[in-house]
């Protein structure tokens, strides 16, 4: 396809003798909102993380618009700056109100003046409900804020795809919610993401594809009414057994 | 009671007869203390950063031999530094460097020399804590960092730094009250600050103990304001306790003209069903129907 913006091909990750992914492929086309299912150690927080070369991989290829950006020599923070990142535990940085928060990467990195970058943040901040608190700081809001406002900054990037790492996970279930209607309303919007979560709701109703990773393989992919609602592979079954029941 | 209103009277005898040399004293201390834990705190600084450079396998061998030689050479003063007494350095810099070099090299300003040896004394302290402060930085903020694209550098400089600069403030102050103290021992290359006045005074007249009790005041003194600036400026580095509510009318003063495109957000009141519908099937699963 034309627009496709990511291709995994035959990435692996060891640490140590631990092969925690072996041979995973996939793409991601502009648009897709791709949710990466699977229990706990399967691997897929750790494929999250090498395609924002948070990771080093350890083979294979992550290409983006075509260009594989695992070898040496790649610009990692250029190649960063167009794929964004929410993290479990939100990584919002503790020296900085909530406003400055999603303004410096725009000044430092995309090199925006002050006056367009703190319109940017405060467009999305806005976007994300959270612009009434611009001057708090992290550790004085609560964590579906916090996720929130993650979010936002990630935003105002302007980034071509956004990952999200088990963004509800950290989160009480009141606030779950919160942060899942601005990805079901971002998902909406077009927006490209790669989702690793454990909301299964969120994974059938919003994602156009689904993963479902097992011991760092992956076990089967395709249209979530066909992998949750039609599961070929034995595992695959297991595991949505085991979620349904709890 | 006797006694002690001897000694009452013996201080401020002393100290009429001498509070000029008193208070120069004093006011020496403060600045070489002050300069030398500025100067150390910088060479602690560099030291700690150039420590902290990351250097993985997949870096090019002569990047990885020169931050080897990097650490190797701030390891070493930090053990030189750390593990000699600053008397001996006093020494061993003051009179060493003319003895080494046939008196080409010497100090001839001797506030240039106590600075000296007591800013890289500092410093040697200053590396490891600036280094415990950088790793002891929440590794999360460093990958939050990394992941809107931003490089080591920057990322030190807008993240991790003021941070670590915050947890390092109380070793700052027990290195500022530390040099307040232990500049006495610059004695030793004739250097006269507080301590070398009370030699000097009761060399003169014999009230050791007297003299002594200024003294322990006058240190005292120095060290309680020095705790006290510095416990305020780590509140001042805190920020507030509280904070404003921004209404979104300010906002759209506050940023003059702009225009968004209307994208709408899922928290205006257009998406306010569909926000409750996600919140509700979180709260409370969704419907046997729905299924």
């Amino acid at each position: 396809m034309a627009d496709t913006i990511l291709e995994i091909r035959h990435l692996s990750k060891s640490f140590g003798s631990h092969e925690v992914l072996k041979d995973i492929d996939f793409t991601v086309s502009k648009g897709d909102v791709t949710a990466i299912i699977g229990a706990s150690g399967s691997g897929k927080s750790t494929l999250l993380r090498c395609v924002n070369l948070l990771e080093t991989p350890t083979s294979g290829e992550i290409l983006f618009h075509g260009k594989d950006v695992t070898g040496r020599g790649v610009n990692a923070p250029e190649y960063r700056s167009h794929v964004g990142m929410v993290f479990q535990s939100f990584n919002l940085f503790n020296n900085m109100t909530v406003l400055e928060n999603c303004i410096v990467g725009q000044v430092k990195v995309l090199k925006r003046s002050k006056a367009e970058a703190r319109e940017t943040a405060l467009r999305y901040l806005q976007y994300v409900g959270m612009a009434p608190f611009i001057n708090a700081r992290p550790r004085q809001i609560s964590g579906g804020q916090k996720q929130r406002v993650a979010i936002a900054r990630a935003l105002a990037m302007g980034p071509e795809v956004l990952l999200f790492d088990e963004p509800t996970s950290a989160l009480d279930p009141e606030m779950v919610g919160e942060v899942l209607a601005v990805m079901q309303h971002l998902a909406g919007e077009g927006m490209t993401m790669l989702v690793v979560t454990h909301e299964m709701a969120f994974a059938r109703d919003v994602s156009t594809q689904v993963v479902y990773m097992n011991q760092g393989v992956i076990c089967e992919q395709g249209p979530p009414a066909d992998v949750l609602e039609n599961p070929q592979r034995q595992e695959t079954r297991d595991f949505l057994a085991r979620f349904r029941k709890n | 009671m006797n006694l002690f209103s001897k000694l009452v009277n013996d201080v401020s005898r002393l100290w009429a007869n001498y509070a000029s040399a008193y208070l120069g004293g004093m006011w020496s201390t403060l600045k070489l203390a002050v300069v030398a834990t500025v100067i150390g705190v910088l060479i602690g600084l560099v030291c700690g950063i150039l420590n902290t450079i990351p250097c993985g396998k997949n870096d090019s061998l002569p990047r990885r031999v020169l931050l080897g030689l990097i650490r190797f050479v701030v390891r070493a003063y930090v053990e030189i530094f750390r593990g000699t007494p600053m008397v001996l350095q006093a020494v061993f810099i003051y009179y060493g460097l003319p003895y080494f070099s046939n008196n080409t090299l010497r100090f001839d300003d001797i506030w240039a020399a106590a600075i000296l040896i007591v800013s890289i004394n500092t410093g040697a302290y200053m590396a490891e804590s600036v280094r415990g402060g950088i790793i002891s930085v929440d590794p999360g903020q460093t990958e939050g960092a990394k992941a809107i694209g931003m490089t080591h550098v920057q990322t030190m400089v807008n993240v991790i730094l003021p941070q670590a600069f915050r947890n390092i403030i109380p070793q700052i102050g027990n290195n500022f009250i530390i040099n307040i103290k232990d500049t006495s021992v610059m004695f030793i290359i004739g250097f006269t600050e507080f301590f070398a006045f009370h030699r000097y005074i009761t060399g003169v007249n014999n009230m050791y103990f007297p003299s002594a009790t200024i003294e322990m005041i006058g240190y005292l003194t120095m060290t309680l304001v020095a705790s006290f600036l510095l416990r305020w400026l780590e509140k001042r580095l805190d920020g507030s306790d509280n904070y404003e509510l921004v209404s979104d009318d300010q906002l759209v003063m506050a940023a003059g003209t702009y225009s968004y495109p209307d994208r709408g957000s899922p928290f205006d009141e257009r998406h306010k069903p569909s926000r409750e519908a996600v919140i509700q099937e979180v709260k409370f699963g969704r419907n046997r129907g729905e299924r």
